[in-house]
């Protein structure tokens, strides 16, 4: 998974537990900032301040990352940076690449020290909270440009747009033709995608087979985001949602449907009946091409191994229809100006440089994601129209129900995370997602539904 | 150990001149002073700071993220926490672990130690086996243990071979709880090896020789003459392990996360939990201080208990 756009909100760091509130703000404030001085003195080249002016020299303007360690990533990042530096002289960016695992608390300690960089990315169900936060300054004038984007890499909250991506990513049923042909399965297609009731009975042919460890594996090892993003669209498919997206207040009537029990109670199946495997391995992937599964519910991402061990044979299926269509999740990482910038109008000038064509076709080609424009898409090995990726563009364009765009998302992605896991290891459907949400509902209620 | 240091400055105080000692006093307090310092400075930020902190925040309703500042809303926070089942699973559960790995932990690191104290060759490369899961990152640990508590993993491969159908160690809330505690004390125990072994080690070989004159047997040896020699190292491995087990974290939130169904949850992993991922600071506060609040009466309990009778006198 190059970009491993799925686990972005995970921890959030401990120096931001002392925020807000006269005193405590005080203190805090003091606390970060000798913190961030001893970091800038540790590391001379961390040291910028955002938009800072150099006598006569081009104005600085600072860029954070979560990419260190993503070498493809990184160097399409940094040549587009190069080549806007070399285009214009009136700015300079400077890229500081963060490993990804520590990047969230790093954003965050330098927002309460208010000392965000210009220019940051942002794993997208992230942003509406950050927004909201005030971390993100709204960014004008770009809609022309982000209208050719997918929808689902332009992160809007309360109507206006706070980041775009180059990229986006797509679930698939991912499997192989020869094992469909083999149990007389019928290959679906976008047109004709499986139903609920047909995907039911291949799993039960073939582990009706035993050829199989498992008939099917649904990445159940992995942890935090992945839950929401894997399972939340099929929760959606039966017809359910995390949270009522008329106004984004409360999960009532939504999360605890029927339809979410007839999700639930699917889910739980799934693992009582050994469709799936309870909690699978760290990579699923690898145990789909050793063989052990016949279907496994992924990503885009596992394209190249599988194709690799496989070649023609794998097949990226839609995801099953159970009643409301199938869906998929949306959103990976985007780029936003932060409200700190010393010098917001030579970021904005750099996100537009940023948001060209060339640009998106060149970040996507070196993750191995799917581009986010069309004229980007033509330029990409694989995923022009008719290519062998461009089945996930087109999973991406018809079934993409975004994560919901709400500041309360990362307490709901927490609660659902925790309740699917509660259900696949034989919690009451019912019970549990009516615990869920009443704590979702009081932690809206508690922020005064992020007004 | 205690012993020996009081006894120390008492043996030394003779030698030096008392007139010296009273003229370099104020000097030698500055100094003292300065070296404390550091430690002061690093106790203040990072402990004394951050624990006034949470005293506060347990009362407000601070965010993680937010826009709004934090304000002040009483005991509401507890009142919640005090109405949250998770809470009275993750107190029970960190209750359990503690009750059940303080006796097992220690007893295991006792035998071990007195293994290893035995006069025979080789005893270094056993304590070095011993010690090693200390020496080694608990992620480590938990890691590798995760891989033998699998459906197929090691653990059940083993008890496959003796006929028995292994649980899903990890998978069954029945059983994840057991599972985390033996690992946990596997990993430990060799660190209270290594304090037994010191406290065995205090224990002059007289005693033994006058007791095997005595003729006691080996038995009535370890019950009369180590047991009670233990006193005070076993003061220190109670209040030590009972701590370091109330603190149960590492192991939760990289094997079973919590899970399944809550019978992994504990205290300390509900407050990370809260605070962090679900960004609810105040809130997370709230748990820390009833955390806090516990620990402390546990270990003023066990002071009381184990105190020095003879003090008193």
């Amino acid at each position: 998974m190059p970009s491993d756009p799925v686990r972005g909100v995970r921890t959030i760091d401990a120096s931001e537990e002392l925020v807000k509130s006269g005193l405590i703000k005080k203190l805090a404030t003091v606390g970060l900032a000798a913190a961030l001085a001893l970091t800038a003195a540790a590391c001379s080249k961390g040291g910028t301040t955002p938009g800072t002016q150099a006598a006569g020299g081009p104005v600085e303007l600072s860029m954070w990352t979560h990419n260190a360690g993503n070498k493809g990533e990184l160097g399409a990042i940094e040549s587009i940076v190069t080549e806007f530096n070399a285009s214009q002289t009136k700015y300079q960016v400077k890229v500081q690449a963060f490993p990804q695992d520590s990047y969230n608390q790093s954003v965050v300690a330098a927002a309460a020290a208010k000392k965000l960089p210009c220019i940051l990315d942002i794993d997208q169900p992230n942003v509406a909270n950050w927004a909201w936060a005030g971390y993100l300054a709204p960014m004008e004038g770009m809609d022309d440009v982000l209208s050719k984007y997918l929808p689902s890499t332009v992160a809007k909250w309360n109507g206006k747009t706070y980041a775009y991506g180059y990229y986006d990513v797509s679930l698939a049923m991912v499997t192989r033709k020869s094992i469909l042909k083999k149990y007389d399965i019928r290959e679906p297609s976008i047109d004709q995608p499986w139903t609920g009731d047909e995907f039911m009975a291949a799993l039960e042919k073939v582990k009706a087979s035993g050829d199989f460890d498992y008939p099917a594996d649904f990445a159940t090892g992995w942890t935090g985001e992945w839950w929401p993003y894997g399972y939340s669209p099929q929760l959606q498919s039966f017809g359910a949602d995390l949270i009522n997206r008329s106004d984004y207040k409360s999960a009532e009537g939504v999360l605890n449907s029927d339809k979410a029990v007839a999700w639930a109670t699917w889910f739980q199946k799934l693992a009582k009946d050994k469709l799936i495997p309870k909690k699978s391995s760290a990579d699923p992937a690898l145990d789909f091409v050793n063989g052990k599964s016949a279907f496994l519910w992924n990503g885009s991402w596992t394209a190249i191994s599988t194709r690799e061990k496989f070649g023609d044979d794998v097949l990226f299926a839609p995801p099953p229809d159970f009643g409301n269509g199938p869906k998929v999740g949306g959103g990976s990482w985007t780029w936003g100006i932060s409200t700190n910038c010393g010098d917001a109008a030579g970021a904005a000038e750099y996100m537009k440089f940023a948001a060209a064509d060339k640009y998106v076709a060149k970040v996507a080609k070196d993750t191995n994601n799917i581009p986010t424009t069309d004229a980007a898409a033509a330029q990409v090995p694989g995923f022009e129209p008719g290519g062998a990726n461009d089945i996930f563009r087109q999973f991406s364009k018809k079934y993409t129900t975004m994560r919901p765009e709400t500041p309360g998302y990362p307490f709901i992605a927490t609660e659902f995370a925790k309740v699917s896991q509660d259900i696949l290891a034989g919690a009451d459907p019912k019970s549990a997602l009516d615990q869920a949400v009443k704590n979702i509902d009081a932690n809206q209620a508690a922020n005064n539904y992020f007004q | 150990m205690s012993t020996s240091t009081a006894v120390l400055p008492k043996a030394a105080a003779p030698t030096k001149p008392p007139k010296k000692l009273s003229g370099s006093g104020h000097s030698q307090g500055r100094v003292g002073a300065l070296m404390l310092l550091p430690a002061g400075i690093l106790m203040l930020v990072f402990l004394l700071i951050p624990i006034g902190l949470t005293f506060l925040l347990a009362f407000t309703n601070a965010r993680l993220i937010s826009p709004v500042p934090a304000k002040f809303i009483g005991v509401d926070n507890f009142i919640r926490l005090f109405e949250s089942s998770t809470f009275w699973k993750s107190l029970t559960n960190t209750i359990v672990f503690a009750v059940v790995i303080v006796p097992v932990q220690s007893g295991l690191a006792l035998i071990l130690a007195v293994l290893v104290n035995a006069k025979v060759r080789g005893t270094n490369i056993f304590r070095t086996i011993y010690f090693l899961p200390v020496v080694t990152s608990m992620v480590v640990v938990s890691m590798l243990w995760m891989f033998m508590y699998q459906q197929e993993g090691l653990i059940n491969s083993v008890l496959a071979r003796l006929g028995i159908i292994g649980p899903d160690w990890l998978g069954d809330p029945n059983t994840a709880l057991f599972a985390l505690i033996i690992m946990s004390a596997w990993q430990a125990m060799g660190f209270h090896m290594v304090i037994w072994l010191s406290g065995l080690q205090t224990i002059s070989g007289d005693l033994y020789e006058a007791a095997s004159l005595d003729g006691a047997s080996p038995w009535q040896q370890f019950w009369n003459v180590t047991w009670p020699g233990l006193k005070q190292t076993r003061t220190f491995i109670l209040i030590t392990i009972t701590i370091s087990a109330f603190s149960l974290f590492t192991q939760v939130n990289i094997m079973t996360q919590g899970g399944p169904l809550d019978s992994t949850s504990t205290v300390v992993f509900q407050a990370v939990r809260t605070g962090f991922q679900q960004q609810q600071t105040g809130y997370a506060s709230a748990i820390s201080l009833v955390f806090f609040v516990l620990v402390l009466a546990v270990s003023l309990v066990q002071r009381y208990l184990t105190r020095d009778k003879d003090l008193g006198k």
